[in-house]
């Protein structure tokens, strides 16, 4: 870094001209403390004739004559520039080539309603098309079963499901204690403490577990589908797939898919389950006996609650794995592209979750069910 | 004279308000090892892009092996191969395995044949020992040659190479373009090599296309030795001479 250097600058007025005399090296140092004065002193004398002298200038880098320049432009007509030296001429001379260089690059269009609406349409289209390219890959899958690996299904089934059991049962019994936990509170004032059983039962088994289960998955398995998708991308892996006539909806996203599908209605029994044994432990603790919990959530889970449930949540991880190949497959260029398709993946199969169950919750409503 | 294996027409292309190129017009021939050149940034890649058919061309058209990029390519994949930059093998599979997928994604060969006519290609590079590591084990210079490897594995009457050197020591850059006109020898292919390495454009190519990045589109065309010594182009004459051009100008 360079030392702050001493440089004086004085001002001298002689009828019309003004002259502006530099004194000491004019390096990055000192520029930084003439840098506003001199520009100061030059918009105070726009227009009129202008001369900087600097015979007193042993050197000047590009900060300096960048200083020099700025004045000129702020002068706004070509001022005289007196005394100079050789070497602090030709420094002048190839920062003026350098700024005169055209900038190609345009400034970013503002923000509009409209390009928002339009980007907002070109990704529903996207997710459009990227449904589309899926159920022509199913539906041409008999066709071209070679390009399915099994071995690339059970693996993702084994990464996505029985890699994540003991984080499911971790929380569905927390979940599990936390509900009977705040429920008992007040349903005890009522002397209902045994309805506890199965308001959390039914509770897990309709709408928690499901939901939880697909969370889950967009945390773990969604993300991981769009780093791994994306890294291929960025690798030209996708690309080398694509000039070979593999298909990469067949090869990488169908096996994903179908493995989603399958392990989610798995994960949701597993949170289920670990729901209910945090839910007794509560209860138990509570003095109620277990074959009373037993009997309570019995006789109030029926199978169309069990069956809803893991429908949904085959749904749901259908749908998170889905979105966590299409953000992968989008991956723009650039290492901070992986990580934004990775988190891409993980809000957009959270928030298309709730949304589903949402859905479903007005739907069985209307139905009855 | 035989039929071109390549033919682009008026191809241009645009990002958004951009224009990388314009109006670029080319043939291949048979047999020919033709090198796509130029400065950094000049959109070399991007043309190889638009004739491998991975990007349709703003305007104008290519044809493969007498095949539209954009309507046919299906017809063409088979018999034609790409080696990317980065090598693009896939990470989660060994050499072999890498080499074989092509054989045994596309064609009826059983598993052991596959595997047979995988080993010849990795031999065909230098890497028949290798067949076992994975690509994160494997340097630059033996993963471009894997890449080769998987490019030939389905006889490919075409090649595509995009920058075989760039990255590698000059030994190992040598190397490769000794194997590319070994490969051109024994197979007979037609090779499409876009590259900015001097040496290797000298060494390897028939005939070259210089696009520049300040012209957006074709420079000069023809064989680069008779280029480098008769060009009156200024772009031309630096760049085969490996001399410094004024930015600023």
């Amino acid at each position: 870094m360079a030392l702050a250097a001493k440089q004086a600058l004085t001002v001298e007025r002689s009828g019309a001209e003004t002259v502006l005399r530099f004194a000491g090296p004019l390096d990055v140092a000192a520029t930084a403390q003439l840098w506003s004065r001199a520009l100061r002193e030059a918009a105070k004398l726009r227009g009129q004739k202008l001369t900087l002298d600097l015979a007193g200038v042993p050197l000047c880098d590009t900060a300096g004559a960048t200083l020099l320049l700025e004045i000129e432009r702020l002068q706004g007509a070509p001022v005289t520039m007196t005394g100079a030296t050789e070497k602090v001429a030709a420094v002048l001379a190839q920062t003026k080539a350098a700024t005169a260089q055209p900038t190609r690059a345009a400034p970013p269009p503002a923000q509009s309603w409209r390009s928002v609406l339009s980007d907002a349409i070109g990704v529903a289209a996207g997710g459009v098309a990227f449904l589309g390219e899926v159920v022509v890959a199913w539906v041409r899958l008999p066709s071209r079963l070679r390009l399915f690996r099994l071995s690339d299904l059970l693996r993702q089934a084994d990464q996505a499901g029985v890699q994540a059991v003991p984080l499911v049962v971790l929380l569905g019994t927390l979940i599990g204690l936390i509900l009977a936990f705040q429920s008992l509170i007040p349903m005890r004032q009522f002397g209902a403490d045994i309805y506890v059983a199965s308001l959390v039962a039914i509770g897990l088994v309709r709408e928690l577990g499901p939901l939880l289960a697909a969370v889950v998955l967009a945390g773990r398995s969604g993300s991981a589908f769009a780093a791994e998708i994306g890294t291929m991308k960025v690798n030209q892996e996708l690309d080398a797939l694509d000039v070979m006539g593999l298909d990469p909806v067949t090869m990488l996203v169908l096996p994903r898919l179908l493995a989603g599908l399958v392990v989610a209605p798995m994960l949701t029994v597993v949170m289920n389950f670990s729901g209910l044994i945090g839910m007794s432990l509560v209860l138990v603790g509570d003095g109620i006996p277990l074959v009373a919990i037993g009997n309570q959530v019995a006789y109030w889970v029926v199978p169309k609650d069990v069956w809803t449930g893991l429908g949904k949540a085959a749904l749901f991880g259908a749908v998170v794995a889905a979105i966590g190949c299409r953000a992968g497959l989008n991956t723009g260029v650039g290492p901070r592209a992986v990580g934004l398709s990775a988190t891409a993946a993980v809000v957009g199969g959270i928030v298309a979750a709730i949304v589903l169950d949402g859905g479903f919750a007005v739907l069985f409503y209307q139905l009855g069910i | 004279m035989a039929d071109p294996v390549i033919v682009g027409e008026s191809l241009t292309q645009k990002f958004g308000t951009r224009t990388i190129f314009r109006d670029v017009s080319f043939t291949v021939a048979p047999g020919e090892i033709f090198v796509i050149l130029g400065g950094s940034g000049c959109g070399k890649s991007t043309l190889l892009r638009q004739v491998i058919g991975l990007l349709p061309p703003t305007a104008g058209r290519v044809s493969v092996l007498g095949h539209d990029m954009y309507r046919d390519a299906e017809a063409v994949r088979e018999r034609i191969g790409v080696m990317f930059q980065s090598g693009a093998l896939l990470g989660s599979m060994t050499l072999l395995e890498n080499v074989m997928l092509p054989l045994s994604m596309l064609t009826d060969l059983p598993e052991p044949a596959c595997e047979k006519v995988a080993r010849v290609k990795l031999a065909l590079v230098g890497l028949a020992d290798a067949a076992a590591l994975m690509p994160a084990e494997i340097s630059g210079g033996m993963a471009k040659r894997a890449a080769i490897a998987r490019a030939l594995a389905l006889d490919p009457e075409l090649l595509f190479l995009d920058e075989p050197s760039a990255g590698l020591d000059p030994i190992t850059s040598a190397g490769l373009d000794k194997l590319i006109l070994q490969l051109r020898h024994d197979l007979g292919s037609t090779f499409v090599v876009v590259t900015h390495e001097l040496q290797s454009i000298l060494a390897i190519a028939d005939r070259c296309l210089m696009l520049d990045k300040a012209a957006q589109g074709v420079i000069a065309m023809g064989d680069p030795k008779v280029l480098r010594e008769t060009s009156t182009q200024p772009v031309v004459r630096a760049f085969f001479r490996r001399e410094a051009m004024d930015t600023a100008a």
